[in-house]
């Protein structure tokens, strides 16, 4: 029976709807169904993010440069379309999704052909990418005036009554479901995570498939940069600041766990969710956005307290296993 | 091998070869101190003035007091992601009491009780619950500056009382801050407490491997309660000190500063998966970064650019000397 119902993700979703319930109650017009639309576009960018880094904590990893990559890109695509308004848009994303994932490759070649821990690795990429952005703009913004309007129409355009942003989502949501559970690389990122030592009997290069990770990563952060620049129609050197850490906070609420090889696609996407709801909802209930910060604090460490609980092994342990004290 | 298990199973070859690493790691890091600091001489006529480099310091000495207590954490195997995030909320607490009208010795003690409790606060989770240290911290990151933001919202306090200010612009003797007074004494007491004690010992042995530690009766979760209750304490130090200098608190002070402190502490040679590090190479990285950042000031170089150095040189200090015995590796065979 539990195999059929992932208990966490059932928890979680009934937590939203919880959540969503509580505050129809006082503020009816909040569940309205073009509302939601609002606040699920309004998180897509973090369930992009949430999957690339999803990922890369599978692998025993962590990308902390996931915004500045995404600030980074953003900026570069901005300037292109200043300096040639005429380039199509499908053009326009293949170069935000290929830089990104070149960003990203910068990062897995680092961690698989050197053996730096990854989180050294992101950490430094994450300043020097976010000090390119300055040296490559000036410190300039790229206002909405010298975007192109196909530009800056592309993620507001409505398909469907979704704009393409969600849809953007949506699809790398679908994606990801059937690579995470139907192909080699999607079972290689488990293995690798779950059991390295296992990983390599079996065939599978850790380092590569850790490298393949991060390359994922950056190209969705890349298509986000586009996407966000494109959204807010701005682009400056601290777009998305801090944004890395949310990106992990919907992870680890949605039950991934940082250990590796733990998580599914469905814990991320609603770990985002949880997230955003929580956001668009504090205005709307009168607390201060200054709440914000504190209540998405405690949902991390509430989440983790609980999978920690549930994770926790039955029976006695006569040895206390190394791994849990990692 | 890249992957995190297979290192800490080997924990001999690994701890006598990152013991040599580390020493040539000082030697190298020192030789950049050195030349960062020629380089500067010559690059500005403004840079060797006593009172220019005496101001210098206060780029890295509230980082580096709390980077030795990371240090240590760190070599136990744990990170505190939430130091950042005790310093404003200890300073929103300091400068809450100072609409109370309190004076300077409660200020002392408020910024260093509200450090402790949340040190506690992490060290529960992590000792306790026993849940990873990296998403407690960044949980609780959250938490404490979001506190700080529910206290001040989008206001700031000012109005510390006059003799305050000592701590973050006063001299002890000529040009000697003293903050760089603080520093040098807290380096002292935690290289000694690294280096020469058995609390000490009992760092690496966690972080070379928590299992053996505990059966050789060494009490693992105790002694990381204690080094979480370091890292705040001595956030609240900094906290202080940054507060004094500043002369007044917003809920954003010191933001971002958690990852400059875990650069500082890994450019200082500490193993950012635990079980080796040392004090001297964790002084020697602060002024590293302290000269950097000077340098390029000096240069009308900008924050941001700056920051580039800083994750170039973090990521080239520590992929040099491995690109280096792998291309020596590859020439013998």
């Amino acid at each position: 029976m539990s195999r059929f119902i992932p208990v966490r993700e059932t928890i979680l979703a009934a937590a939203i709807v919880v959540l969503l319930i509580l505050i129809a109650s006082r503020f009816s017009g909040f569940v309205a169904p073009s509302n939601l639309v609002n606040v699920f576009n309004d998180t897509a960018p973090l369930i992009i993010l949430a999957l690339g880094q999803m990922v890369v904590i599978l692998t025993r990893c962590i990308d902390l440069s996931v915004a500045a990559n995404l600030a980074l890109t953003g900026m570069a695509v901005a300037m292109i379309n200043v300096a040639f308004p005429g380039l199509p848009i499908p053009f326009i994303i293949a170069i935000a999704i290929c830089l990104g994932g070149a960003m990203g490759a910068i990062n897995g070649l680092l961690v698989w052909k050197l053996a730096i821990p990854p989180i050294v690795v992101t950490l430094g990429t994450m300043t020097i990418f976010r000090g390119i952005i300055f040296l490559i703009s000036d410190g300039k913004w790229v206002n909405a005036h010298e975007m192109s309007e196909g530009f800056t129409g592309f993620p507001r355009a409505a398909v469907l009554g979704l704009p393409i942003l969600s849809w953007c989502a949506v699809l790398s949501v679908i994606v990801f479901a059937v690579m995470m559970s139907r192909t080699a690389l999607g079972r290689s990122i488990f293995a690798v995570g779950g059991n390295p030592h296992a990983a390599v009997y079996t065939g599978i290069d850790v380092g590569k498939t850790q490298f393949k990770a991060f390359v994922i990563s950056g190209a969705l952060a890349g298509l986000t940069g586009y996407l966000w620049v494109a959204r807010y129609a701005v682009a400056y050197v601290d777009i998305a600041g801090g944004f890395e850490l949310e990106v992990v906070a919907a992870c680890v609420i949605g039950g991934i766990s940082i250990a590796g090889g733990i998580g599914s696609v469905g814990g991320a996407v609603l770990g985002a969710l949880f997230l955003g709801v929580v956001k668009n909802a504090l205005p709307v209930v009168n607390i201060s956005p200054f709440w914000q910060l504190a209540i998405s604090g405690s949902a991390i460490l509430i989440a983790v307290a609980f999978n920690a609980q549930s994770g926790r092994k039955k029976g006695r342990l006569i040895l206390k296993d190394a791994e849990a004290t990692r | 091998m890249t992957d995190i298990a297979a290192q800490r199973h080997i924990p001999d070859r690994l701890h006598s070869r990152a013991y040599r690493t580390m020493r040539s790691w000082e030697s190298l890091l020192l030789a950049v101190a050195i030349a960062i600091f020629i380089v500067n001489s010559f690059a500005s006529p403004y840079f060797l003035n006593a009172w220019n480099l005496s101001d210098a310091t206060f780029n890295f000495t509230e980082k580096a007091m709390i980077a030795f207590a990371m240090a240590l954490l760190i070599i136990a195997g744990e990170i505190d992601l939430s130091v950042a995030s005790i310093i404003a909320l200890a300073s929103t607490a300091m400068g809450l009491a100072t609409q109370y009208g309190a004076g300077t010795p409660e200020l002392v003690v408020i910024g260093l009780s509200v450090g402790l409790l949340c040190g506690a606060f992490n060290g529960f989770f992590v000792t306790i619950l026993g849940l990873p240290s990296i998403v407690v911290t960044i949980g609780t990151m959250s938490l404490f500056r979001g506190i700080s933001f529910i206290i001040l919202g989008d206001d700031a306090f000012r109005g510390y009382p006059a003799s305050f200010s000592w701590f973050g612009q006063g001299y002890i003797y000529w040009v000697f801050t003293v903050e760089m007074m603080l520093f040098v004494i807290i380096a002292v007491i935690y290289g000694v407490l690294l280096h020469k004690t058995n609390f000490g010992r009992a760092v690496y042995a966690i972080g070379n491997n928590p299992t053996a530690a505990l059966f050789s009766g060494i009490r693992v979760q105790r002694v990381k309660f204690i080094l979480f209750l370091l890292t705040g304490l001595m956030s609240g130090v900094a906290a202080i000190c940054l507060t004094s200098r500043l002369g007044s608190t917003r809920p954003s002070i010191a933001t971002g500063m958690e990852l400059e402190v875990v650069t500082m502490v890994v450019l200082g040679g500490v193993n950012i998966l635990g079980g080796s590090g040392s004090i001297p190479g964790v002084v020697i990285a602060a002024f590293v970064m302290g000269l950097v950042t000077f340098g390029l000031g000096l240069l009308n170089v900008p924050g941001i650019v700056m920051s580039i150095f800083i994750g170039l040189l973090l990521i080239g200090v520590i992929a040099l000397p491995r690109l280096w015995t792998m291309l020596a590796s590859r020439g013998k065979s």
